[in-house]
C-alpha cells in the first residue's frame, strides 16, 4: 500500500511540474471514494421518492407561517401572563432540583464507573447505569415517569435528574479515569483512608471540571424542561404546547423568545463560570 | 497557606482561611435555601396521591409491556425508515445551511462584524430551540408529516454544525491561508485552496455526530406529528398497548446503537 502511495505521489509531483495539479482527495482509496459517492446518490433517490407531501396543504399553511413570522414582531407577554409566568416557574424550579439531586446522585455512580479506583463489578453496574440513562431521549422516559407518577413537574423533575445521572456520571468517570495518579499515590502513601484519599486527591483535581460540567447540564437541563411538558411533566413546554393548539401565535411567540433569553443568559453565565473555575 | 494555632501555640495546616471557610459556609446555606424553596414549589404542584402508588404503577406498566408484541414490528419497518430519511435529509439540508452561516460567524472570514453578529443570532436562536419544538411550529404550519421533520431537524442542526464550524475555522493555521492569498488568490480561491482544506476533517467529524444526535431526536419527532417511528409510538401510547411501545423502544435503542457505532467509528476513521 505504502509503495502504491509513493508511485501516485511521485506521479502527482511530475504532473505538479508539468503544471498540473490538483488538490488531495478526502478520501484516499478510489473505490471508497466512488462507492461512497453512488451509494450516496442511490439512498437520496430512494428517500426522496419516500417522502411524500401534501403540498395542497402546505401552500395552506404558508398563510399560518406569515401569521407566524408576525406575531414574532408583536409577541403577546401579557393576556396569558399568569400561565407564561407559572409554566417559568416550574421550568426553573424542575430544572434546579432535578440538576442538583442528578449530581449529587450522578458522584457515586460516576466514582463508580471510573476503573481506576472502583472493583468490576461495581465498574459494570455503573457502566450499565451510564447507558441506560443516556440511550433513551429525555421525553421517552417523560412519558413513562409521567404514567408512574402522574402529571405535573414532579415527573418532569424525575426525568431530568435521571438523565442528568447518566451525562455526568459518565464525564466525570472519564475524568477521574486520566486524573494525575502521583497525588492520589501521594496521599495514600501518607496512610490515608479511603475517605481522605478521594477527598484530598481526587476531589480537587475533578472539581473544577465537575463545578463546570454542573452549570452546563444545568442549562442543557432548562432546555429540555422546555420540551417535556409536551407529554405532561410540567413547565413551559406544556404553556407553549396549549398555546400552539389554540393558534395563539403571538403567546408562542412570547414564550419563544422568554425561552431563547433565558438560554442565552444560562450560556453566557456557564461559559463565564467554567472559564473561572478552570 | 491557610495556618491556625492550637492553644498550645503550634501551627496546624488547615485547608481553607477563615474567611474562605466562611464565604463557603454562607454559599451552601444561600444554596441550600433556594434548592428547599424550589423543591416546595415542584412539591405543591404534586399530587401526592399518585406518587404514593408509583411502584404498583411501575410494576403493572412492566407486566403490560412484557412480554414485548413481536409480531408488532413488521409494521415499523416503513416508520423505521422515515425515521432515517428525517434524520438523514434534515443533517444534510441543515449542513448545507449552517455551511455559509459558520463562514459569516467565524471572525477571520466574516466580511464585516455586523454581518457575524447576525450569523452567531441565527446559530444562537437555533440552538436554543429544541427540535421538538420546531417540529411543533412546522406541523402547525405545513401540516403533519416527514417534511416538517425533515425541515425541523435541519434547522435545529444549523446552529449546531454552524457553531462547531464556526469554532474550527477560527482555530485553522494563518500560513496556508497567507501563502495562498499571497500567489494572489481571489478571496474565493483563498477560501476554496486555504481554509476549506484545513476544516474538511472537523466538518466530516462534525456532521456525522450531528447525523447520529439526530437520529435519536428524529424518534420522538412523531410525538407531535412529525412523522417517523414517533407517530407509532405516540398511537400505541394512546391505546394503552405498552407490548407495542415496548417493540418500539428495542427498535430506538438497536437504532441508536447501531447510529452511534458507525458515528464512532467514522469520526475514527477521520480523525
Amino acid at each position: 500500500m505504502s509503495e502504491l502511495a509513493q508511485t501516485s505521489l511521485e506521479a502527482r509531483m511530475q504532473a505538479a511540474r508539468k503544471g498540473q495539479w490538483r488538490r488531495l482527495p478526502l478520501i484516499d482509496d478510489p473505490r471508497w471514494r466512488w462507492g461512497i459517492a453512488v451509494g450516496v446518490v442511490v439512498y437520496v433517490v430512494l428517500a426522496f421518492a419516500s417522502v411524500d407531501v401534501n403540498w395542497a396543504r402546505v401552500a395552506e399553511g404558508a398563510g399560518r407561517a406569515v401569521n407566524f413570522l408576525s406575531a414574532f414582531m408583536q409577541p403577546d407577554f401579557v393576556s396569558r401572563q399568569k400561565d407564561i409566568v407559572a409554566g417559568l416557574l416550574e421550568s426553573l424550579t424542575m430544572t434546579l432540583t432535578s440538576t442538583v439531586l442528578g449530581v449529587l446522585l450522578a458522584i457515586p455512580v460516576g466514582l463508580g464507573a471510573a476503573r481506576n479506583i472502583s472493583p468490576l463489578p461495581v465498574y459494570l453496574v455503573c457502566r450499565a447505569i451510564i447507558a441506560v440513562s443516556r440511550t433513551f431521549q429525555e421525553i421517552i422516559i417523560a412519558i413513562l415517569f409521567v404514567v408512574m407518577f402522574g402529571f405535573g413537574p414532579l415527573a418532569g423533575m424525575i426525568t431530568l435528574a435521571f438523565a442528568t445521572i447518566g451525562f455526568m456520571a459518565k464525564l466525570l468517570a472519564e475524568d477521574i479515569e486520566d486524573l494525575d495518579w502521583r497525588q492520589v499515590e501521594a496521599v495514600r502513601a501518607t496512610g490515608a483512608s479511603w475517605w481522605q484519599t478521594m477527598n484530598h486527591a481526587v476531589q480537587p483535581q475533578v472539581m473544577p471540571r465537575l463545578i463546570g460540567l454542573s452549570v452546563y447540564r444545568l442549562d442543557i437541563n432548562f432546555r429540555e424542561s422546555a420540551v417535556i411538558g409536551i407529554v405532561g411533566a410540567g413547565g413551559i413546554g406544556a404553556t407553549l404546547n396549549t398555546s400552539l393548539s389554540r393558534y395563539e401565535y403571538d403567546t408562542s411567540a412570547a414564550i419563544l423568545l422568554i425561552i431563547i433569553a433565558i438560554v442565552l443568559l444560562c450560556e453566557y453565565s456557564s461559559s463565564h463560570v467554567r472559564r473561572w473555575t478552570q | 497557606m491557610p495556618v491556625s494555632l492550637t492553644t498550645q501555640g503550634l501551627p496546624v495546616w488547615k485547608r481553607r482561611t477563615t474567611r474562605a471557610q466562611w464565604l463557603q459556609y454562607v454559599a451552601w446555606l444561600l444554596g441550600i435555601s433556594l434548592f428547599l424553596i424550589c423543591w416546595k414549589v415542584i412539591s405543591d404542584n404534586t399530587m401526592w396521591v399518585f406518587v404514593e402508588d408509583a411502584g404498583r404503577q411501575g410494576a403493572d406498566l412492566l407486566s403490560r409491556m412484557l412480554p414485548p408484541k413481536w409480531a408488532y414490528a413488521n409494521v415499523l419497518w416503513k416508520p423505521m425508515w422515515d425515521t432515517l430519511n428525517i434524520a438523514t435529509l434534515g443533517t444534510v439540508f441543515g449542513i448545507m445551511m449552517a455551511f455559509p452561516v459558520a463562514f459569516l460567524a467565524a471572525r477571520n472570514t466574516t466580511p464585516h462584524p455586523l454581518v457575524r453578529s447576525a450569523a452567531l443570532m441565527v446559530i444562537v436562536s437555533s440552538r436554543s430551540i429544541n427540535s421538538l419544538i420546531w417540529a411543533m411550529l412546522l406541523v402547525t404550519i405545513l401540516g403533519p408529516g416527514v417534511l416538517a421533520g425533515i425541515i425541523a431537524i435541519a434547522l435545529r442542526s444549523i446552529g449546531f454544525v454552524g457553531k462547531l464550524l464556526y469554532e474550527a475555522i477560527e482555530e485553522i493555521h494563518p500560513t496556508p491561508v497567507e501563502a495562498i492569498s499571497a500567489t494572489g488568490a481571489s478571496r474565493m480561491q483563498v477560501m476554496n485552496y486555504g481554509v476549506l482544506p484545513q476544516i474538511m476533517p472537523a466538518f466530516a467529524g462534525i456532521s456525522v455526530y450531528r447525523w447520529d444526535i439526530n437520529i435519536r431526536e428524529s424518534t420522538v419527532l412523531g410525538l407531535v406529528g412529525a412523522g417517523g417511528i414517533g407517530l407509532q409510538l405516540n398511537a400505541s401510547i394512546n391505546n394503552l398497548a405498552w407490548d407495542q411501545v415496548s417493540v418500539i423502544f428495542i427498535m430506538i435503542f438497536a437504532t441508536v446503537l447501531v447510529s452511534e457505532w458507525i458515528s464512532a467509528r467514522v469520526r475514527h476513521a477521520i480523525i
